[in-house]
């Protein structure tokens, strides 16, 4: 249970989809104008992420793991056993992945179009758009270099870090709508200003790194293994503790 | 240029600077502030993105006629998908450091705006000579920024460029270290990728007032 909330706020704030690792940045700086418009696609990308995180789970334990077509001739459990032990389809994944969450973001439009008619009215024309949405493809790929434990954990990862990039995408359309009233410098206008905004909150949210004491270096799935999440970023999560104390920032998040 | 005509230069010249994807078209940032703290995965980068828009260009543009327009968009994840995998092979077996630096990264060029943008733009409606050109142009303008954030970024936050300590050693004190110098570690961290593109997008606008957005 622990790891579980522990999970869900370190997706929310610490490994923030917009400002820790820049996902779903195209979508996030082109629908973000109004925030009702935010709110449409932050709560579709919510809901595919929850959707196909756990989906690209399973597929990755039984399908494209070394080693994870054991279950074909019936030694799961005692995969070094089987026939099938040195297969190692990981370079699949991407085909992969990208193919669930296409049919995932079809399927979901279809369903959602049938059994509730004003919902499909609100998002309607954010799920085709979210299928190159990078923050979808990035929770499955970095739900596989993380190792994630379990299924249920899985759906948690790409529940909570879907509600990291809501929130991101609310705060900014609500800071959009209220920097028309004030004198931006001409060049500055527009994408300019957004990106500088996207900065300083990115810095405010720099102190929420120190929330759950230990944060990345104790977490076991980052260690050991193939350590894909890029070691640069992996420097900037380690250095956030000690840049909590420029939390006055987060004021200009507020 | 006997092999390029004027219309095609332009093609490659454009994206380059006024109508570059990431400043102008809003497009292909996800990937591209991530990977910048240092040169030479930004370089890597821009490379991979250069190969798999250049060839996905080609290969939309040459079945731009065969693929029904509703199933359009998987078509397009399938062959830059395919192309992606290519990039992360090669990484893996020949800079297998640096592909651990970038994995998570170099899967996500599949999702990359400008790529979608540009088959979805060019390709689906262009042959495959100029949907190349515009391809290895769209991709040369993201790696430019790519190429000027990465510069800028490691030369301020640790003081080098490609690894090599250029502004002399923060340790012992040689060279503008010994004068007071300090390196600014926020450059390295995330935040700072996107107030650098900001401050390019501002010096860009400045010099060309066209490109001003409307409030």
């Amino acid at each position: 249970m622990l790891e579980h909330i522990e999970l869900f706020f370190k997706s929310i704030f610490v490994d923030n989809m917009v400002f820790a690792y820049f996902l779903g940045m195209c979508s996030y700086l082109a629908v973000s104008k109004k925030v009702s418009t935010a709110v449409g696609l932050g709560a579709a990308v919510i809901f595919v992420l929850t959707v196909t995180v756990p989906l690209n789970w399973l597929l990755d334990q039984f399908i494209l793991q070394p080693g994870a077509l054991a279950w074909l001739d019936g030694n799961r459990a005692t995969p070094e056993l089987s026939a099938y032990a040195d297969y190692d389809l990981t370079f699949l994944s991407f085909i992969l992945f990208i193919a669930t969450i296409a049919t995932m973001v079809q399927l979901v439009e279809i369903i959602v179009e049938k059994f509730s008619p004003s919902l499909y009215n609100s998002l309607g024309i954010f799920l085709p758009l979210i299928a190159v949405n990078c923050a979808i493809l990035g929770g499955s790929l970095f739900m596989q270099s993380r190792e994630i434990a379990s299924l249920g954990l899985a759906a948690n990862y790409g529940f909570s870090s879907g509600i990291g990039w809501f929130l991101a995408i609310v705060a900014i359309a609500a800071i959009r709508e209220k920097i028309r009233y004030s004198n931006v410098p001409a060049p500055l206008r527009g994408l300019g200003i957004t990106f500088i905004i996207t900065g300083l909150m990115a810095i405010g949210f720099m102190s929420f790194g120190g929330m759950l004491t230990g944060g990345d270096e104790e977490a076991p799935s980052t260690e050991g293994q193939p350590e894909n999440v890029g070691a640069v970023i992996e420097k900037g999560t380690n250095d956030l503790s000690e840049i909590v104390h420029i939390s006055e920032v987060t004021e200009i998040t507020e | 240029m006997g092999l390029l005509s004027k219309k095609d230069t332009k093609l490659i010249l454009d994206p380059l600077m006024d109508d570059n994807p990431i400043t102008i078209q809003v497009l292909g940032i996800c990937s591209a502030l991530a990977i910048t703290a240092q040169l030479k995965p930004s370089i890597v980068m821009a490379v991979s993105v250069i190969f798999v828009l250049g060839l996905g260009n080609v290969v939309i543009s040459l079945m731009r006629n065969i693929i029904p327009s509703k199933i359009r968009i998987i078509v397009q994840l399938i062959v830059v998908a395919t192309l992606v995998i290519i990039v992360d092979q090669v990484l893996k077996a020949f800079a297998y450091e640096l592909s651990k630096e970038l994995s998570v990264f170099i899967g996500l060029i599949i999702t990359n705006c400008i790529i979608m943008g540009r088959f979805e733009a060019f390709a689906l409606g262009n042959g495959p000579w100029r949907s190349f050109l515009d391809g290895i142009g769209n991709a040369l303008g993201y790696g430019v920024i790519l190429v000027i954030v990465g510069f800028f970024r490691e030369l301020l936050g640790s003081g080098t460029l490609f690894g090599f300590q250029v502004l002399g050693d923060p340790v012992t004190k040689t060279g503008l270290y010994a004068i007071g110098y300090e390196n600014n570690g926020f450059m390295v961290l995330p935040p700072m990728a996107l107030i650098v593109v900001g401050i390019i997008i501002w010096v860009q606008r400045s010099r060309n007032k066209a490109l001003i957005e409307e409030a």
